[in-house]
């Protein structure tokens, strides 16, 4: 199987992720659709290192995951704080550092 | 001790004494001050008498230290004690101890007593300084410090708005005087490649032709410095408006000694205007013209210090024209009589005013002779001397002055029938002071003190009659006249002494013991030689005598005899007494000349360049470029997350694309 179609789905996923992070306002969601982007980018990766025939894009996929994973946590804590402070779920409101 | 070490204890005496003075103010009491400070100028004048002793033919140099010393360059901190310097220093400190020791009682009361003879003593320190300078550093140092304490003294009441006006017009006047000096050493450096005395004058024998164009630049920019200090046309205007200052600062700074500095500065580079003789006759004709146009003034204002400010001015002016016809002798015979003569008389216009409680115009004195015999007596004695009265000191030095003038022959003849005719305006100047403050009616003042005690009026300006109080920075609350205070008793008679008998010291034919003892200082003169006969120097002073008593006469006619004279000749001379009254206009034509003209610029340069141009344009402009600048970038940071991830998206899209297109 060619190398183009796991490239065109992961295209996909990548761009739904990022369709979602634009769009959407709930910041749980945002987070939600950067997994998708984040686990596009390693559909590539596993994808391109199957078509080298190497382990290196694998290796990376596997850090790309660990990173995903402290980024869910961070995320997830930032999204509990906003609850514990009664602020509204919304990512639009948050716009303190407007210059 | 050496000459050169008496030379040194004459300026440390003044500086000691302004330091414990100056540092002491606190804790010194009552008139302890003054008495330090007039004791460090004794010690001053003995040390001078000192040298005097010490001195042989030749000039004593010594330096102390050396600023630079490099190939073509030497200036050194040196003295010079040779019989020229000598002379000035025992002129200044005698006279200046005279006066410190007339200050002690003339101050007391004031309460910035200890403050004045600090400041009294950093003049003698700085004037002392400028005549024992071995060059032109040492000597420009000295002349900008005796400039700086001229206008310390003159504003040393600096809560009197008119006083320190007079200061800055004073200051900036002897600046111009400076810059003229600075630049004409800066001349005969770099023609001469010296900057101590001997080696310019002999540098200056080598460098220049006679009248040679720079040479002549040099010594005219000399007189610029000169006649800035000496009150010469048309510099002179700052002196009549120093007489804000303290009666004793008039009678040391204004008439006895700085401003004597311009005659000095002329006969110590005498070598110069010999080889510079177009430059000599410049000095010569403004002296002249300063001298008449002085004498002129004097006889119409109505100010007592003023008068005698002017006639400083005319008298200053024989000693430059005698100074520049080669007639160093005589200028600084007159330069010494004058400084005794000039300071009794300011001293006497103290104890009048002192009498006045604080009132200086003439119209408003008259017969203070029985309240005041004692300053009467000084007062016409010291009026004697300056109207050449004979056998007075000041018919010696005078009309030996205009008989050198009159033996150079040709158009210098015409020099002195001018020096003659103003002698007869300065001897009716003179008496018209006597008569109008001791003659005549005793004016309630005058009554009041036949009665026993000192006037007492409201402390006001007496300029302008703004009133005032008598906290710091204004006159005290005390008046002194002399005839209560023995130390000014002391001076004014010791003064008075020296008034009569100045003038043994240049009897014609008698005694020259001035000029033969100033030989060794001119002798390189080439006008050594060119005295007039004993006969010729007798006959001008048979004149001088004449026209003395003739405008002692006159004055008494007018102002005694026939009162009224003065009132109808005002009346039928009104435009000329108007002319003669406003001073000849010089302070209006300065005003047209430079001072509106300035201050137009000045205002043009703060509207225009200054609001317009610089804050407006590079300063406003600069800022606006920032802000726009920021402007823009704070429009970027909306804080709206998802805008900053569609920026990154299409960056990161963008850059893709590019290496899309790169690699295909």
């Amino acid at each position: 199987m060619p190398v183009a179609w796991f490239l065109v789905l992961s295209a996909f996923i990548f761009s739904i992720g990022a369709a979602g992070v634009m769009t959407r306002r709930n910041p749980l969601v945002i987070l939600l659709c950067l997994e998708l982007m984040l686990n596009a980018g390693n559909l590539a990766l596993v994808a391109f290192a199957r078509m080298h025939g190497g382990e290196a894009g694998q290796v990376f996929a596997l850090i790309v995951m660990v990173i995903a994973a402290c980024e869910v946590v961070i995320g997830l804590g930032i999204i509990v704080a906003m609850y514990r402070n009664q602020l509204p779920i919304d990512v639009d409101e948050m716009s303190e550092l407007r210059g | 001790m050496s000459a050169t070490s008496y030379g040194w204890l004459i300026l440390v005496f003044p500086a000691v004494g302004m330091l414990v003075v100056s540092l002491g103010w606190r804790v010194l009491p009552g008139r302890t001050a003054g008495w330090i400070a007039s004791a460090a100028i004794l010690g001053s004048f003995l040390a001078a008498l000192g040298a005097l002793g010490q001195l042989d033919e030749r000039a004593h140099v010594d330096s102390a230290w050396t600023y630079v010393a490099t190939a073509d360059l030497r200036a050194d901190l040196a003295i010079l004690v040779d019989p020229l310097s000598v002379f000035m220093c025992l002129v200044v400190s005698g006279v200046s101890f005279l006066i410190h020791v007339y200050s002690v009682a003339y101050m007391g009361g004031d309460h910035g007593y200890a403050r004045y003879f600090a400041y009294l003593n950093y003049f003698v320190f700085s004037m002392l300084l400028l005549v024992l300078a071995a060059n032109f550093v040492l000597l420009i140092v000295g002349w900008a410090f005796v400039g700086a304490a001229s206008y310390l003294l003159i504003s040393f009441w600096y809560r009197r708005a008119t006083a320190t006006h007079a200061g800055i017009k004073a200051f900036v006047i002897n600046v111009i005087g400076d810059v003229g000096l600075v630049v004409a050493a800066f001349l005969l450096l770099s023609e001469t490649g010296a900057l101590d005395y001997a080696g310019v004058f002999a540098g200056a024998e080598e460098a220049f032709a006679r009248n040679d164009g720079t040479l002549v630049a040099a010594c005219l920019l000399i007189l610029v410095g000169a006649f800035a200090k000496s009150a010469q046309l048309p510099l002179h205007t700052w002196l009549p408006d120093a007489m804000e200052g303290p009666t004793p600062v008039s009678a040391l700074i204004h008439a006895a000694t700085m401003v004597t500095a311009g005659v000095y500065l002329i006969a110590r580079t005498h070598p110069l205007f010999e080889l510079a003789p177009t430059a000599a006759d410049v000095s010569a004709i403004i002296g002249t013209a300063t001298l008449v146009f002085a004498a002129t003034v004097a006889v119409t204002v109505t100010d007592l210090k003023r008068v005698i400010a002017y006639s400083t001015i005319s008298q200053i002016g024989y000693m430059v024209l005698g100074v520049s016809v080669a007639a160093y002798g005589a200028g600084l015979f007159h330069l010494m009589t004058h400084a005794f003569f000039k300071a009794l008389l300011f001293m006497g216009a103290g104890s009048v005013i002192g009498a006045m409680a604080g009132i200086q115009d003439l119209d408003r004195m008259g017969g203070f002779r029985r309240a005041m015999p004692f300053t009467y007596v000084t007062f016409v004695v010291g009026a004697l001397a300056l109207s050449g009265f004979p056998l007075m000191s000041g018919f010696f030095s005078k009309d030996e002055i205009l008989a050198f003038t009159i033996n150079r022959g040709g158009g210098y003849v015409v020099l002195a029938v001018f020096g003659y005719l103003a002698a007869g305006l300065t001897a009716f100047y003179a008496f018209r002071m006597v008569f109008r403050t001791f003659w005549g009616e005793p004016v309630p003042e005058a009554r009041e003190l036949e009665g026993g005690h000192v006037a007492h009026g409201e402390p006001v300006n007496p300029l302008t009659g703004e009133p005032e109080d008598t906290d710091v920075g204004f006159p005290g609350p005390e008046h002194h006249v002399a005839e209560r205070s023995w130390p000014m008793k002391a001076a004014m008679g010791t003064l008075a002494v020296l008034a009569v008998i100045g003038g043994v010291v240049g009897i014609p034919g008698v005694t020259d013991t001035l000029e033969h003892f100033l030989e060794p200082t001119f002798e390189d003169s080439r006008y050594i030689d060119a005295v007039p006969t004993e006969e010729a120097e007798l006959l001008g002073l048979g004149v001088g005598g004449v026209i003395g008593i003739l405008g002692i006469a006159a004055a008494f006619g007018v102002y005694v005899r026939r009162p009224g004279t003065a009132a109808r000749v005002r009346e039928r001379f009104a435009g000329v007494h108007r002319f003669l009254v406003n001073k000849w206009y010089f302070d209006e034509l300065f005003d047209a000349l430079f001072v509106r003209p300035f201050a137009a610029a000045g205002g043009f340069g703060r509207r225009v360049i200054e609001t317009d141009f610089v804050q407006g344009a590079i300063v406003g402009g600069a800022t606006g470029l920032v802000r726009a600048g920021t402007s823009f970038a704070r429009a970027i940071q909306t804080g709206y997350v998802r805008a900053y991830a569609l920026l990154l998206l299409i960056g990161m899209g963008g850059l893709g694309l590019y290496f899309l297109i790169a690699a295909s």
